[in-house]
């Protein structure tokens, strides 16, 4: 609903977007200087490496997911009879034996989908991958766009069922965590590098998790009158605060995630041995 | 200390127009509306633009410096790298009347299509009484200035005529989530549900929360984390949350 000054048979052009007819008649896509595609080219790496890192990993890393104590987070929890035997860990042999593929598939769809309808994660992908848009006030190549209004990408509205679902596994993660302050042989009170990268991991994943935009609505976004809710009051202004920092940790638990689990197939691989603490 | 530079400035209106380059002396701590009107009174005394407070706060100065979307009166020419050509066009995405000068009409349009605020039954106007915890929120929506600059900047209608019928823009569906944050708007009473709305009337659905208009925003209103976000949010509690629709229509309390 555009109130315009003349009728647009009088316009001259027949563009689209920023060239539409009545709209001030120039040339370029844009007009920016400054390197508009350096955050976006960096956005698409760093998401095109942990893709490639733990595609590889999830699909052919079971036989070096565990390193006792230390467990892969891409492995845990473990839900398939050929997964490693991890005393006191999450190996839950759920599905039974007739699962052969990576017991990890069954489980990493769960942190994907949070991640995949996370909305940072969102803005990064809808940015750096589609284009829609490259970068502020630089046209986009589409000609024509719905946004989130239909199938597939209304989905997207699900994204609070990947939030409840991320709480346990979280949860199991730090179980696994604390199971690092064993030897190997599994006498407790003991520590060693690993169990220091798991717990740096473990509480990434919780800021990640607790910083989420459903989160802030859940805990208290979602009222009226924060007067009469003074506990999600203060749980609100507390989300809040990590929230302003969500795509740090978006890309800081994205990373530690990977090194964890690298961290354990060194391990595992006997590429070195775990400095012990104590 | 002053020095020479080249600005290119868009002149025309919606029958056709180009850049066109001015050599002009810029002194220290000037803004680019100081050069503009620099233009004005020396060589192009018929340059059209609009202006007001030199202050970023009256939000008539809108338009693209460098292919950016920024006030005029509050970019310093010391921000801008020394020597090169500054580049200024009208905002691209509403229609231009003549040279700097745009047809904004689509947000007021767009401003009226927002059902406003609904008085809560019995209690006359001066006796309103709210916590301030309870209009934090919608405070930061009210700095808005009504520059349009986030309006000009969404690429859901800059790059794509088509959609300004059916979408709002940031600003306004901003003026959706405070009215329905607001303590008092009674809204849900008249049986006018915000939430479902924004998405069904408003386009929300078209957002995919890229934060353009957040970067150009010039009051620095999180308009994407604080108002479109906790919106989306809002409306998936009516359409895609059963517990919550359930808990609303056997009449649970709301917040
Ligand atoms: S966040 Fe949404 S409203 Fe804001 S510019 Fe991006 S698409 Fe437009
Ligand atoms: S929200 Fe910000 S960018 Fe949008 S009109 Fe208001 S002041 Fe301008
Ligand atoms: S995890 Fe990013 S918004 Fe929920
Ligand atoms: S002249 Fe008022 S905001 Fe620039």
């Amino acid at each position: 609903m555009t109130t315009e000054t003349r009728p647009p048979e009088a316009a001259d052009s027949t563009g689209r977007g920023v060239h539409s007819p009545g709209r001030a008649a120039i040339a370029q896509r844009h007009l920016r200087l400054d390197r508009w595609w350096l955050p976006q080219a960096v956005t698409a790496a760093g998401l095109l490496l942990f893709i490639g890192y733990s595609t590889w990993r999830a699909f052919f890393g079971l036989h070096t997911s565990y390193a006792a104590p230390y467990v892969s987070p891409f492995y845990s929890p473990c839900l398939a009879a050929n997964c490693p035997k991890m005393a006191g860990g999450a190996d839950w042999a759920l599905f039974g034996g007739w699962w052969s593929l990576s017991p990890a598939l069954i489980v990493l769809i769960f942190p994907l989908g949070f991640r995949l309808t996370c909305y940072y994660y969102r803005k990064a992908y809808y940015r750096s991958f589609w284009s829609s848009p490259p970068a502020c006030a630089v046209a986009e190549p589409h000609a024509k766009y719905s946004g989130e209004t239909r199938f597939p990408l209304i989905l997207q509205n699900i994204h609070r069922y990947f939030f409840y679902v991320a709480i346990p596994v979280a949860g199991i993660l730090t179980w696994d965590a604390i199971l690092g302050f064993r030897d190997p042989q599994g006498h407790w009170g003991h520590m060693g590098l690993g169990t220091l990268v798991l717990l740096v991991n473990v509480s990434l994943i919780w800021a990640y998790t607790a910083s989420c935009h459903s989160c802030r609505h859940i805990v208290g976004g979602r009222l009226r009158h924060f007067s009469k809710h003074p506990v999600r009051y203060r749980l609100w202004t507390w989300v809040s605060k990590l929230n302003a920092r969500h795509m740090q940790l978006a890309w800081a638990s994205l990373f530690s995630v990977g090194l964890a689990d690298l961290y354990v197939y060194l391990l595992a691989t006997g590429a070195f041995s775990d400095p012990r603490f104590f | 200390m002053s020095y020479e530079a080249t600005f290119r400035v868009w002149r025309g209106d919606a029958e056709g127009g180009e850049l066109t380059d001015f050599q002009v002396e810029v002194n220290d701590g000037e803004v680019v509306l100081d050069v503009v009107h620099r233009i004005q009174a020396t060589q192009a005394p018929d340059l059209a633009v609009r202006w007001n407070c030199k202050a970023g706060k009256c939000g008539s100065c809108s338009a693209e410096i460098n292919g950016r979307p920024r006030l005029m009166c509050m970019t310093r020419m010391s921000t801008l790298p020394p020597g090169e050509t500054v580049t200024i066009t009208p905002m691209r995405t509403f229609p231009v009347l003549r040279d700097l000068v745009t047809d904004v009409g689509f947000n007021y349009q767009k401003a009226r299509e927002i059902p406003s605020f609904i008085p809560p039954q019995g209690v006359k106007p001066g006796e309103y009484r709210m916590q301030q915890e309870d209009v934090n929120r919608s405070q930061e929506f009210r700095k808005c200035i009504e520059c349009f600059l986030c309006q000009n900047t969404c690429h859901v209608i800059r790059d794509h005529e088509e959609n300004k019928p059916a979408f709002a823009g940031p600003r306004f569906l901003m003026r959706v989530g405070e009215l329905d944050m607001h303590p008092l708007d009674a809204a849900s009473d008249s049986g006018l549900d915000r939430k479902a709305t924004a998405q069904e009337e408003h386009g929300l659905g078209y957002c995919n929360i890229t934060k353009c208009c957040t970067e150009v925003c010039p009051e620095g209103i999180k308009i994407t984390d604080n108002a479109l976000i906790p919106l989306k949010e809002r409306a998936v509690d009516r359409k895609y949350d059963p517990l919550v629709w359930l808990g609303s229509k056997i009449g649970l309390r709301r917040g």
